[in-house]
Formats: structure tokens, C-alpha cells, sequence
């Protein structure tokens, strides 16, 4: 994963500079049992045990409808769980709200704006209502926030003539009017296009460069893959599973795939060759591809090939996150009922 | 991102900058001032001002005392018979009566209606747009949002009244001789006392509002939809001023909070009748008391999920 360095960076930086590093409780988020129930009796989170360590960019992932924002919104204590615990940088939530969050920027459930406000004005209300927040230094936190989200050109249009993906950035910008240590991303890049969406990856890269761990939900497996350090899963209210991204994707790992008549031939160059948990069907056999790298890979073609196997198709197809899931989940990635 | 990478040196300077540097890394929290604490309610009031619907409001207010002295001036012959509303026939002598006559007229029906709007939106709006969370999340605190609700919401009853008052005084001026005014007790009093009089009027007229302000805040904190809570807000003051025009329900009527409205009269008279005022701005104060709690645990409590 590209973006291990950056973490690595990060912890050295805080260890470096921070005061009391040692202090602080190195799980940022930690639940345990964490379950609510609404008054439907629906059961949108059920037993959650999550752990976010310090540092990490953390991916949570889950189908549209699986408890991800209810989990996020227990997390900012905007809803009260029904049992269980979530503690947010070392206290309780939500009874230490006025504490925890202003540490915490947020972007739960996309944009919410004052239409009739400009979006520095916007910017201006949400500081305001921070009591943590300097009015005297608010001007100039405004004006970076806007900068570093690229909407200083747009300042001063009212909100309402915003496009979706200039909302979401100005949600990112109120989320950064202060340094934070934690970020909590709720589905950041919905509704943008692809350059949106890489703009808003490389910001992520570059507050968690600066020490902030980041909480980022999403439905997009190769958003998760792209920028995060860690992952959970979550299905129908449960965790499924968590840990690094590439403990998840080594799940599933990449398989080897030959399409022959010749199978059994085939079969008996491929174990010699290291290859394990073979499967053989009529004109296909795959195994796990963990001894092969790029350099043995043609080498092994070509034994394929001088042991008389007639090779019509040979290739590597590389694991995903979305074969973890499908794997663990024993279901495709869709709309939870 | 420049915070992060200031310098060992750079970051010993001052105070200011060494604190924004190790929150920049994550590391102390910051702690909560009293101008930081003050800044929400600031935030409040502008945000109420600047909406095109606060101006419009106010603007409607304004046009009632206009539209009522060019009435009384083009019919100022019929106007002496006592008919009409309260103390219209004094109009006619003196300007400055537009003011109470105006009040009189706003009372029931204008100025609770733009209350309600204010008060019933005030928590519902902000949950029907969304912004309610991130507010929530930054943190505002929910007592304090509320407090910040409610300080603008009496706010804007005494701009409110001060509309109708001050563009009451503008066309009384223009339109009708100003000078010594006569009360409703007969007794004569200069214009300066009388002006000192319209003061109190009007600032007994906007705390009769404040328990109408208590209500649409409770009202507003029951339902994710802004309209919804400004029109039972609105509703709400209709009905029970038809209450308390049944002879039958004369029982409870001293405890509905529209029933001392009109008790601003009693100002007018040498010596001042306190009685009723006071009772209305008790029963003000009971309902702030009673619809205030109620909101604070209904708000306090709720899961927010819009």
C-alpha cells in the first residue's frame, strides 16, 4: 500500500513534536458492545467492538444501509446508543461531547448548508459555534480552510449556487477550520467526479501526513484500498471484520489461472512449481498464487508449455478488498435490506 | 498544514503559536472562552437578521401602522364615534396615539404570527436542512443552541414590536399635530412623558411575546420540519385566543397566555394600573418556565437523526 509511509510519518512526527505523545491513549476510537435500536425496533447496529489506533487511515466500509452512519453518528454523540460503549480519544460519548469534539472535525451524511449564506459566512456560523474556537483568529482560519479545500475563488457565492461537489468541500473546509486529531469522513466523495475524488484522496493523505488519524467511511472497495492503512467491514449491523488493508486483502489473495484442455498435466507442472490449493474444473485449474512473482511467472508459463500442456489462457488475477467481502460475507456488495 | 512543520524555534516565540502548533499534532485540547462561549449567540442574531424572511417580516409589520394612519387621516370625520379599535379616536388628536392604536392592532394576530415563524423554525429548520448536526458536532453544546435560540427569538419580538413603533411614531408625525397627550384616565401629560410612556409600552409588548417564543422553541424541538413547527407555532395562537372568547371556559382563561395581551392599556392611564401588566408578564415568565424545561429534556434527550 502506498499510503503505510505516510503513517510511519505521521506517528514520527507526533512521537517529535507532540508534548505528551505517551499520555494519550493510543486507540483514538474504541467501542465494545456498541448497539442501537431504534424505536421501529429495528437493529441498525448490533454489538459493534471497533478499534481505531492513533495514526491510521482508517477505512470503514460497508453496502449502503449496513450501520455505517448510524455507527458515526453514536460516534459524534448526535444518538445515544442503546447498549455498549464508544469512548472518542480516550472519553465516553456521548456524555463527553463538549470535550472530544472540538479535537474532532466531521463530515457525517454529506453537506448541510445555509443557502442564503455565502460560504465563508458559512464557514464563519459553524466556527461560531465551537466555544473553543477564537473569534479573533476566525477570519484567518476561514480563509485557510477555504484555500486548502480550493474554493477561495467561490467564497463569496452563496451556498445555494453550489455545485454537490462544491458543498461537499466546504463540508471538508469546516471539518479543517482547526488542526484536529481526529477526522471523521462520512462517504467524502459522493457526488463528485473523478478529479474531485483524487483531490479529496490526496487531502486525506495530507492531514494524515500532518498526524491526524482519519475515520473514513465508504461503499467504494478501491477507495478504501486506495488511501487507507486500516479497514472494518460491516454487514446487515455487524462488524465482519478488521484490521490492516493489507492483512484484508491478503484474504484474498491473488490467484493463478490456467485455461487448458490438458489439466492434469498441467496440474503436475503446477505443483512442482509450489503452487497450493489447486482447483480443477473441465478446461480450467487455479491455485494460490503466493510463490509466483513477476520474474517466475513467465518461467512457469513456458514449463506449461514445454510439458506439452497446449496453454489457451494464463494469467494472474489479482485479490481485492471486494473478494475479502465476498468471501467473508458470502455475498456481493448491494443495498442491505 | 503549515502549523505542523512551524519550527522548535518558531513555536517558543509565543503563547499564541505554540499552542496552535501542538493541537496542529494532536496533542492538548483548547480551552473553551467567553468570547468563544458568546460567539454562537452573536452568531444567532446576525443569522436571524440576514434571512430575507426576518426583513420581510419586519417590513409587513412596519407597513400596518402606515396603512391604519392613512386610513384614520382620510376618515377623520367618522373616526370620533367609538368605533373601531382601541384608542383610535385619540389618533386624530395626536400622533403618537397611532402608536398604541397600531400595538393594539399588531397584538393578536401580526405580531404572534411573525414570532411563530422565528420561534417554530428556529430548532426544526436548522434539523430539516441539516446544518443542525454540524453544529451539534462542533460541538454547540444543545443547552447553549437552545439559549442561542431563545436570546434571538426575544430578540426579534422587541424588533418586532420596535417596527410597528417606530414606523407608528414616523406616520403619526406626518400625518397628525404631535404635542401634550391626553390619557384615557383624562389627565394630560407633555410629549416628552408620553414618548417615555410608547417605551414602556413597547418593551411590555415584546415580553408579552416571551412565552410565545418558549412554545415555538418546545414546539420546534418535536418535529424535523420547519413548516410543520411554525404553522402549529402559529396555530396554536389562533386557537387559544378563540378560547378565550368563550364565556364558559372563563375558569381557565387568566391562564392562557394571549389573555393579558391587550393590558398595555393600562399604562396609559395617571397613575399607572400595574396590576394586570404584572399579572401578564408573570404568566410570561410561568410559561418561559414550563415550555423552556420542556424543550431543554425533549432536546437534550433526542437522537439526531436528520
Amino acid at each position: 500500500m502506498t499510503t503505510a509511509p505516510h503513517t510511519e510519518q505521521a506517528r514520527g512526527r507526533v512521537a517529535a513534536v507532540g508534548p505528551t505523545p505517551a499520555a494519550a491513549p493510543d486507540d483514538v476510537i474504541r467501542t465494545s458492545g456498541l448497539t442501537k435500536r431504534f424505536q421501529g425496533g429495528q437493529l441498525a447496529v448490533d454489538g459493534l467492538d471497533l478499534t481505531v489506533p492513533r495514526g491510521s487511515v482508517f477505512g470503514f466500509l460497508g453496502p449502503n444501509g449496513s450501520g455505517k452512519t448510524t455507527t458515526i453518528r453514536m460516534l459524534m454523540g448526535l444518538i445515544a446508543p442503546s447498549s455498549g460503549v464508544a469512548t472518542v480519544l480516550g472519553a465516553p460519548m456521548p456524555q463527553s461531547v463538549g470535550a472530544v469534539l472540538p479535537r474532532v472535525g466531521a463530515l457525517i451524511e454529506g453537506p448541510a448548508l445555509y443557502g442564503f449564506l455565502s460560504g465563508r459566512d458559512n464557514l464563519a456560523r459553524f466556527d461560531a459555534a465551537d466555544p473553543t474556537s477564537d473569534p479573533r483568529t476566525r477570519a484567518r482560519r476561514v480563509t485557510e480552510a477555504l484555500d486548502r479545500v480550493g474554493l477561495t475563488a467561490a467564497a463569496g457565492k452563496k451556498a445555494r449556487a453550489y455545485s454537490l461537489g462544491m458543498k461537499q468541500r466546504l463540508g471538508l473546509a469546516s471539518a479543517l477550520l482547526q488542526p484536529r486529531e481526529l477526522l471523521v469522513l462520512d462517504e467524502p466523495t459522493n457526488g463528485l467526479d473523478p478529479q474531485g475524488m483524487r483531490e479529496i484522496r490526496a487531502l486525506v493523505r495530507e492531514v494524515a501526513a500532518e498526524g491526524t488519524t482519519v475515520f473514513l467511511s465508504s461503499h467504494l472497495l478501491d477507495e478504501i484500498e486506495q488511501v487507507c492503512t486500516h479497514a472494518a467491514v460491516m454487514s446487515k449491523g455487524r462488524l465482519v471484520v478488521q484490521g490492516t488493508v493489507a492483512e484484508l486483502a491478503g484474504r484474498a489473495q491473488g490467484r493463478l489461472v490456467v485455461r487448458t484442455p490438458d489439466v492434469a498435466a498441467a496440474r503436475d507442472v503446477l505443483v512442482q512449481h509450489r503452487v497450493t490449493d489447486l482447483r480443477t474444473d473441465e478446461a480450467r485449474l487455479d491455485g494460490l498464487a503466493t510463490a509466483v512473482d513477476e520474474e517466475s511467472l513467465p518461467r512457469l508459463c513456458a514449463a506449461l508449455v514445454s510439458a506439452g500442456v497446449r496453454v489457451h489462457g494464463f494469467g494472474v488475477e489479482r485479490g481485492t478488498l471486494e473478494d475479502a467481502f465476498v468471501a467473508l460475507t458470502g455475498e456481493g456488495f448491494d443495498v442491505a435490506g | 498544514m503549515s502549523q505542523a512543520e512551524v519550527s522548535p524555534a518558531e513555536v517558543s516565540r509565543t503563547e499564541v503559536s505554540r499552542t496552535e502548533a501542538s493541537a496542529a499534532v494532536g496533542a492538548g485540547p483548547r480551552r473553551q472562552t467567553a468570547a468563544g462561549f458568546a460567539a454562537l449567540f452573536r452568531s444567532e442574531l446576525w443569522l436571524t437578521f440576514r434571512r430575507t424572511r426576518t426583513i420581510a417580516l419586519l417590513g409587513i409589520l412596519a407597513v400596518l401602522p402606515v396603512l391604519i394612519g392613512v386610513v384614520v387621516r382620510i376618515e377623520t370625520g367618522d373616526s370620533s364615534n367609538g368605533g373601531g379599535p382601541a384608542f383610535i379616536a385619540q389618533v386624530s388628536q395626536n400622533g403618537l396615539f397611532l402608536v398604541f392604536t397600531a400595538l393594539a392592532l399588531a397584538l393578536p394576530i401580526f405580531l404572534p404570527m411573525t414570532v411563530g415563524v422565528v420561534a417554530g423554525d428556529s430548532i426544526a429548520g436548522e434539523a430539516a436542512t441539516g446544518t443542525l448536526r454540524y453544529l451539534l458536532v462542533a460541538p454547540a453544546g444543545r443547552t447553549r443552541l437552545l439559549a442561542a435560540k431563545f436570546t434571538a427569538g426575544l430578540v426579534f419580538c422587541l424588533a418586532a414590536t420596535m417596527a410597528v413603533v417606530v414606523a407608528a411614531v414616523a406616520t403619526g408625525a406626518a400625518l397628525f399635530p404631535l404635542g401634550e397627550v391626553t390619557l384615557l384616565s383624562g389627565d394630560t401629560i407633555g410629549l416628552g412623558a408620553a414618548v417615555v410612556r410608547a417605551v414602556l409600552v413597547a418593551g411590555v409588548v415584546a415580553l408579552s411575546l416571551s412565552g410565545l417564543v418558549a412554545i415555538g422553541l418546545f414546539i420546534s424541538t418535536l418535529t424535523g420540519s420547519g413548516i410543520a413547527a411554525m404553522a402549529t407555532t402559529v396555530g396554536l395562537v389562533i386557537t387559544v385566543q378563540i378560547l378565550d372568547t368563550f364565556p364558559q371556559l372563563h375558569a381557565i382563561q387568566p391562564f392562557l397566555f394571549t389573555h393579558q395581551w391587550l393590558s398595555f392599556g393600562d399604562l396609559l392611564r395617571q397613575p399607572m394600573h400595574w396590576d394586570n401588566v404584572l399579572q401578564n408578564l408573570g404568566l410570561q415568565a410561568l410559561y418561559v418556565a414550563v415550555f423552556g424545561s420542556a424543550a431543554w429534556a425533549r432536546f437534550t434527550s433526542r437522537d439526531i437523526t436528520a
